[in-house]
């Protein structure tokens, strides 16, 4: 027998055995290309052991959350009072009233909340999953996976934490996404009619399909950032351009929105094998543009999510290429009035065109250019390469960057028409004062209409109400046009992961609470005030030495503004993860690398085993990691689902005014002594660790609040006296600068008076004796009596 | 006036707030209730009538009125700014859990207040929270002094231009004991 071209035989320890023979042959048979797979072998060179919760179903961590809910008790604020989901409704729950099913407007918030964290997973693992085909159509199942070379061992945290699958090539990942998909479904399932009946069952069941959520996201990230040749866990990525400003108008516009950047990679191979890369401009916006300029260094990202209606109206886009996620639904009716054809690179978001996929590419820029079509649906991403440039190409000399956007002189002719009857207003969700601006244009000045610029999130409501059909946004964006047209800031590149040395640099500062926190600013541009408020919290942030990680479109108003000397914050602040930096780990599905962070320093520093182990490392990170997430401007179903991952995590979250709008806060009482028991477990005692952190899931009004929040909720039951007195005077510096008052429960979080900053020891010496103030001790803390090492008799 | 929502579609279903048709309506039920709290947000230092602030009106009024003022956000240094101490500050998210708790005694431990008063918030945050202990609070009577209709309230004032706004809110203080 002999054998001829064995060419595959993947080795016994992954986790599925293909066996591809190009020929073999026998004394009386021949075989040619047999591909044989066997079943899936256990990954028996990871040594580490399998922890107790590999693959959670949906109730195998509800103890866990249990234990979270009975601190943080949800607080509903309905924002519908009934509910309309099945036949048997409308059902008004007003009050107390139950629900033909017998569901109460407690548990149908609660449901309201899981349905959204499952919309959002969805979207995370249904937009990797569709990456995943295509890369490994592209490069095949054993591609092996890389996120950060030699620097990064601990590839996939969440989701070794999660499944306890270590996975070392792509293929792998289909495993991951498989479990994540049924969990899901489970998780959607629950919401029907008739189902689950209690709200803190929703409730975990939303923190589940929360952590289902980080690993939809992880495999993404380290799928592109593998394939892709994205940065791999860099501190210094490259800075790239950021701002409508920066964008060479004089060359043809691809303008990308969405968040899965296999379209945009197809219009950038193309441009480049074509060699017209240098002389067509490829822009994102939303999450799209951060993996662009991962990919693409002559990439330019426009901005957040909000600034589609001001780009496209500006006129400077020549075509649009959509692919999934936060694209204005209305982007075709937008399009066609100016002359832009759009093509749509999604399933889930076709838009009406038809579909072109099996046409030929030239007769479909044809159409476009001519206009015979406004738009067109390509699910093939290089021939959405190759059409997208052409047709650029073709359309920017017809278009010349055609708007329609009034000229001043029009704006204040057509304000006369305004009959002040504030419907702008009442249908504006920042409450824009439109009316006034009107009035101001109407009698010949543009200033007030300016001034809404920066505020404006570009929804189009204020048109929708208009009785009089005026293009209210319009005449925003013409009166900032200046603004907007200088709008030439940076934004480091997304770096991805963290690296297991940077991990190891800090993890024993962090834990011990002498870095005093790691603030996470992440999610979208929502904001109740403008992205400054972004920048101001991210450098009071960093100037204090936390570690501030940044994330889709908070990171690009994180680097739209400059400081005294004219620097952004990517040029100000290092990118490692370290105290001082901020870091830019990428796009939406890049949120997973900061809890892969906080996961990581469990595992790497404190050596605790992360397999299958999922309720020991929430409990360390809950108790010691003084992480934060603060989502400013959150809107989002997936913002919601980063959020219950983080909570499952135990890591608190912040949002914005407008995140009121999730309708359940998750809050602490700190007068109530009872609900801030822990373990000790090195004795088993029980011991009062103050409220510490406060909350798990809070609305703040202003960024004045959020600051204080940030450094309060960085407080952890381990901190040692050193770690918290920093964190200490973190919060009360704060506190009185912005609150102008010495916070009233300082003596909650002390002690022993070695945790009181020395420099307000006469000050809180004394608070500590109004109150009756007791010393304590500082614990090895914990909720879970199984980590408890000694039980008392 | 108008008592439709001002958020055009902040619609609420069968439990919608009676209208204040004059701010003696307020004084009245301040007067009936045992324990009425006033609730504070960031607002009160960004809207101006007759070229003062918000804040200022609601100075007067809590010293003629005596009902007890909680600042939220970072509200409590402009009151302090102003000679006037809160009996409390907290987050608004904060007070609304409070308010839901039938056990809560209150910022001075002496029991659950009957009449919650709000102004000043973002008009849906307030909105919300007013929403809240409309379903979970149903021994609490919750009234808005904005301009503003709020419909998950048991009282609002309709939608009203500043100078009424700045009217009712002197209207309401004139009619405590030591009210201008």
């Amino acid at each position: 027998m002999s054998y001829q071209n064995f060419t595959e035989v993947s080795e016994l320890t992954s986790k599925n055995v293909h066996v591809k023979i190009g020929e073999m042959k026998g004394n009386t048979s021949l075989i040619s290309n047999l591909e044989v797979s066997v079943g899936k072998v256990v990954d028996s060179s990871w040594t580490e052991p399998m922890g107790p919760t590999p693959m959670p179903s949906l109730s195998t961590l509800r103890d866990w959350d249990l234990r979270l809910l009975e601190r943080y008790k949800p607080f509903y604020m309905p924002d519908c009072d009934l509910c309309c989901l099945c036949t048997f409704g409308k059902c008004d729950l007003t009050a107390g009233k139950r629900g033909a099913c017998g569901l109460d407007i407690a548990a149908q918030s609660s449901r309201i909340v899981l349905i959204a964290c499952c919309i959002g997973a969805a979207t995370h693992t249904a937009h990797s999953r569709h990456m995943l085909h295509h890369l490994i159509e592209k490069y095949g199942r054993r591609y092996p996976l890389d996120v950060g070379g030699l620097n990064i061992k601990v590839e996939a945290p969440v989701t070794r934490l999660v499944t306890g699958i270590r996975p070392e090539t792509l293929g792998d990942l289909e495993d991951v996404l498989a479990y994540a998909e049924e969990q899901i479904t489970q998780a959607v399932a629950v919401a029907h009619t008739g189902q689950e009946g209690n709200h803190l069952d929703f409730e975990s069941k939303a923190f589940h399909v929360g952590m289902i959520d980080h690993v939809g996201m992880e495999v993404g990230d380290i799928a592109q950032t593998s394939t892709f040749g994205f940065p791999k866990a860099e501190p210094e990525a490259p800075l790239v351009s950021l701002g409508i400003g920066t964008v060479d108008t004089s060359k043809p516009v691809i303008m990308c929105i969405g968040h899965n950047v296999v379209p945009s990679v197809g219009i950038i191979d193309y441009a480049k094998e074509s060699k017209v890369d240098d002389k067509i401009e490829v822009v994102g916006l939303c999450c799209t543009a951060h993996d662009i300029t991962r990919y693409y260094n002559r990439g330019r990202i426009i901005g957040p999510i909000s600034w589609q209606l001001r780009f496209l109206r500006s006129g400077f886009a020549d075509v649009i290429v959509l692919d999934e996620q936060c694209v204005r639904t209305d982007i075709s009716d937008e399009a066609s009035r100016l002359l832009v054809p759009v093509i749509a690179a999604s399933e889930k978001n076709c838009m009406g065109f038809k579909n072109r996929t099996n046409d030929p590419s030239d007769e479909i820029v044809a159409d476009l250019v001519s206009g015979k079509v406004p738009g067109v649906l390509i699910l093939d991403p290089e021939k959405v390469g190759e059409v997208a440039v052409k047709a650029a190409q073709k359309v920017a000399p017809i278009r010349r960057k055609f708007n329609n956007l009034p000229e001043p002189e029009e704006i204040k002719t057509l304000a006369k028409s305004c009959r002040q009857c504030n419907l702008c207003q009442r249908s504006c969700p920042q409450d824009l004062k439109l009316p006034r601006a009107m009035k101001a244009a109407a009698g010949g000045s543009l200033s007030e209409l300016e001034d809404l610029y920066e505020y404006c999130i570009g929804c189009g409501r204020c048109e929708e109400a208009c009785p009089e059909k005026l293009d209210l946004h319009s005449f925003i964006v013409k009166a900032g046009w200046k603004h907007m047209t200088e709008e030439t800031n940076n934004c480091r590149c997304g770096r991805g992961a963290v690296q297991d040395v940077e991990i190891r640099n800090v993890g024993s500062p962090i834990v011990l609470g002498e870095i005093p926190g790691i603030l996470a600013v992440v999610g979208c541009s929502n904001y109740p005030k403008g992205g400054k408020d972004v920048y101001d919290i991210c450098r009071e942030f960093a100037n204090r030495r936390y570690i501030v990680a940044v994330s889709g479109c908070s990171a690009m108003s994180a680097g739209s503004y400059r400081n005294s000397e004219g620097k952004t914050l990517y040029e100000e602040f290092s990118g490692a993860f370290e105290a001082g930096g901020v870091l830019n780990v990428g796009s939406c599905v890049a949120n997973s690398h900061i809890a892969g962070a906080a996961i990581k320093v469990a595992n790497i520093f404190a050596k605790r085993s992360l397999r299958g182990n999922y309720e020991e490392i929430a409990d360390y990170i809950y108790n010691r990691l003084g992480a934060v997430g603060l989502a400013w401007g959150a809107y989002s179903q997936k913002a919601a689902a980063i959020a219950a991952g983080f909570w499952r995590l135990g890591v608190p979250v912040i949002v914005g005014p407008h995140g009121s709008k999730y309708r359940r806060m998750l809050l602490g009482r700190e007068d109530k002594p009872e609900d801030w028991e822990v373990y000790d477990a090195r004795t088993g005692n029980k011991v009062n660790v103050g409220p510490a952190p406060e909350h798990l899931f809070q609305t703040v009004e202003t960024p004045q609040e959020a600051k204080v929040a940030i450094a309060k909720l960085c407080i952890r039951p381990n901190d040692t006296w050193k770690g918290r007195s920093i964190k200490l005077s973190h919060y009360i510096d704060l506190s009185k600068r912005l609150y102008g008052v010495m916070p009233q429960d300082v003596h909650l979080f002390v002690r022993t008076l070695a945790d009181v900053p020395m420099t307000m020891k006469d000050e809180i010496t004394k608070l500590l004796n109004e109150k009756g103030w007791k010393e304590t001790v500082i614990p090895d803390p914990t909720l879970l009596p199984r980590m408890i090492r000694k039980i008392k008799e | 006036m108008s008592c439709e929502p001002w958020q055009c579609a902040e619609i609420a279903a069968t439990k919608k707030a009676n209208l204040i048709q004059k701010p003696e309506i307020v004084v009245a039920m301040i007067k009936r209730a045992e324990r009425p709290i006033l609730v504070v947000g960031s607002y009160a230092v960004e809207r101006y009538m007759e070229g003062r602030q918000l804040i200022d009106y609601l100075i007067d009024f809590a010293r003629a009125s005596k009902v007890p003022i909680v600042a939220t956000a970072h509200m409590v240094g402009e009151f302090l700014k102003r000679g006037y101490e809160p009996a409390g500050f907290m987050s608004a998210m904060d007070i609304g859990n409070r308010l839901v708790d039938p056990e809560w005694q209150g910022l001075d431990g002496k029991g659950p207040y009957d009449l919650a008063l709000f102004v000043g918030m973002p008009y849906y945050m307030e909105g919300l929270i007013i929403c809240g202990l409309k379903h979970f609070a149903p021994n609490l009577r919750t009234i808005t002094l904005d301009n503003l209709f709020h419909p998950h309230a048991s009282w609002s004032f309709p939608n009203a231009t500043l100078e009424e706004w700045a009217g009712n809110l002197k209207v309401m203080t004139s009619k405590f004991e030591g009210g201008q």
